[in-house]
């Protein structure tokens, strides 16, 4: 295959060759390993656009709690503060990716339809930043659907290099991931070179490496979706330092070698089981025991 | 690992609460429809690993069994599938069972059971809506969820080497290729997997190809899943 790549290095060399952004090589590299035109992918991705806008329209309106009554309607309170946003110390974009990345995890706790990009549990941080930005900068539908297809060639390398299950690696792989993702396709959506790309995706992974994932009674609401709203903050902050010309010391390629590491040595209390960390505190053996779940010491 | 999608990553879409644990246990229930092929009555699920300790908060449960109703990961009636399924007459049971170190925290054994046959399919779910199945009954397979553009066919047989080869000249002349064979053998049985390419495999072309080749015990075809 002609554009066919498993690491950073790979994206990069086509890059060069070819002298696209790696949006262009992700969407070559879709067509050519199913068999399909280039507007047929395009369509695709147009179509998983169009379900996380709806999820982010009908969660920030949406004030439902959840089944135990952990999570809901906090999209909304940041939809309100948006309105008075002179009180907040972040800006509109901020706030408002927050409020986006909030809404979309709580319309997948509710059993709302979503994209898990790159998962259900980080689906948030991707969204939430991508069209935050793209409306600040007043992109078009087509450069944040690329940013989109750069976003996912970060998510597919990291898919190989290491894991997107949190059930192997912890949170890292699912908000970790997604923070790499996101910050990496705004920095394209900002006209960055490939190389400020991943520089931002390893700034923006490297902070989440070793991440545990636990999560009060094993659901998908605490503390996940609030990581998602940090993980924007993180996105956006790690873009910003790329594009302003920092550079990680330490390559992409190398950060997803050692969040596989990472997995390998983290406990399995720590990784999905609502064994460990914050699943066993009083608060989170209160919802297990609602749950029904056995409660260990 | 094969070659993943874009939208592998960029997707499923899905409900929630977890790709692993919903999407990924829908798309494992569908595989083992599949591969039973008729409507199971009763259906025993074999929680390991994560998903034995989490399932109820993760709707596991309700996405396995929406699976095997051929629901798909976006579909909205994964939320009532218990009761969908008490509607159909399918009696079901979950149960946490430790299934060995070597597989993933993420993997279920479906035992599915009608009136005159049994078959126990074990997948795992391995992050992002993205699974594998590795034991069909006694034989170790390796059937990835999104086989792309390659397509599957299951085929249990006699274990003689001229029944695939005949199939695999009978296909090329229906204009498909085989690009890839796996066999697996258990005792007198053998478990062969073909990747196909060229053009989709219709229903009424394998169960044509199942009835005029003998020592063929089942086969089945897995293209039907592609759609999402």
């Amino acid at each position: 295959m002609k554009y066919e790549f498993h690491t950073t290095q790979d994206v990069l060399r086509l890059c060069k060759k070819h002298n696209l952004p790696i949006s262009e090589i992700a969407k070559k590299y879709e067509a050519e390993r199913a068999g399909k035109s280039i507007p047929a992918v395009r369509n695709k991705m147009k179509q998983t656009r169009d379900v996380m806008y709806e999820a982010v329209r009908a969660g920030v309106k949406s004030t439902h709690k959840s089944k135990m009554g952990m999570v809901g309607g906090d999209a909304y309170l940041l939809g309100v503060a948006l309105k008075k946003v002179g009180t907040m110390m972040g800006n509109k974009v901020t706030v408002r990716a927050m409020a986006y990345a909030i809404a979309v995890g709580e319309q997948n706790a509710n059993m709302g339809r979503i994209v898990a990009f790159p998962t259900a549990g980080g689906a948030g941080v991707v969204p939430g930043t991508l069209f935050s930005c793209a409306e600040h900068f007043k992109a078009g539908k087509r450069k944040l659907l690329r940013s989109m297809f750069c976003s996912s060639a970060v998510g597919l390398i990291i898919a190989e290099g290491a894991t997107l299950s949190a059930a192997k690696g912890g949170c890292q792989a699912e908000v970790g991931a997604g923070v790499a993702m996101a910050a990496a396709g705004l920095t394209e959506m900002r006209s960055g070179t490939p190389e400020q790309c991943f520089h931002a995706a390893s700034i923006g992974l490297k902070s989440y490496l070793g991440l545990a994932c636990d999560p009060l009674g094993g659901l998908v609401e605490v503390p996940c979706i609030k990581r998602n709203a940090l993980g924007c903050m993180s996105a956006i902050g790690a873009s910003d330092l790329a594009i302003a010309g920092v550079k990680s010391y330490i390559p992409f390629d190398e950060v997803v070698w050692a969040m596989k590491n990472i997995a390998k040595i983290m406990s399995p209390k720590l990784r999905e089981t609502a064994l460990g960390g914050l699943a066993v505190t009083p608060t989170g053996n209160k919802i297990k025991k609602k749950l029904g779940m056995r409660i260990t010491k | 690992m094969a070659n993943l999608s874009i939208f592998d990553i960029a997707g499923p879409v899905m409900v929630g609460p977890s790709s692993s644990h919903t999407a990924g246990a829908c798309k494992i229930g569908q595989f083992a429809r599949a591969l039973f092929h008729r409507t199971p009555r009763k259906i025993k699920f074999y929680l390991h690993g994560s998903f034995g300790e989490v399932y109820k908060g993760h709707a596991t449960d309700k996405a396995l069994l929406g699976g095997i109703m051929k629901f798909m990961t976006s579909d909205a009636r994964i939320k009532d599938s218990f009761k969908i399924a008490k509607e159909k007459g399918i009696e079901f049971e979950f149960i946490k069972k430790d299934l060995g170190r070597e597989y993933h925290p993420n993997t279920v054994e479906i035992v599915l059971e009608n009136r005159d046959n049994k078959m126990s399919v074990i997948g795992s779910s391995i992050g992002g809506g993205m699974i594998e199945i590795l034991k069909i009954d006694n034989f170790k397979v390796y059937l990835p969820g999104r086989a792309g553009k390659f397509l599957s066919l299951v085929i249990m047989h006699d274990g003689d080497k001229g029944i695939i080869q005949r199939m695999t000249k009978k296909l090329k002349t229906q204009g498909i290729k085989v690009a890839e064979k796996v066999h697996t053998k258990v005792k007198e049985k053998t478990l062969t997997v073909l990747s196909i390419e060229g053009r989709r495999i219709t229903l009424p072309e394998v169960m044509e190809l199942e009835k005029n080749t003998p020592g063929v015990d089942f086969i089945r075809s897995l293209s039907k899943l592609q759609k999402e």
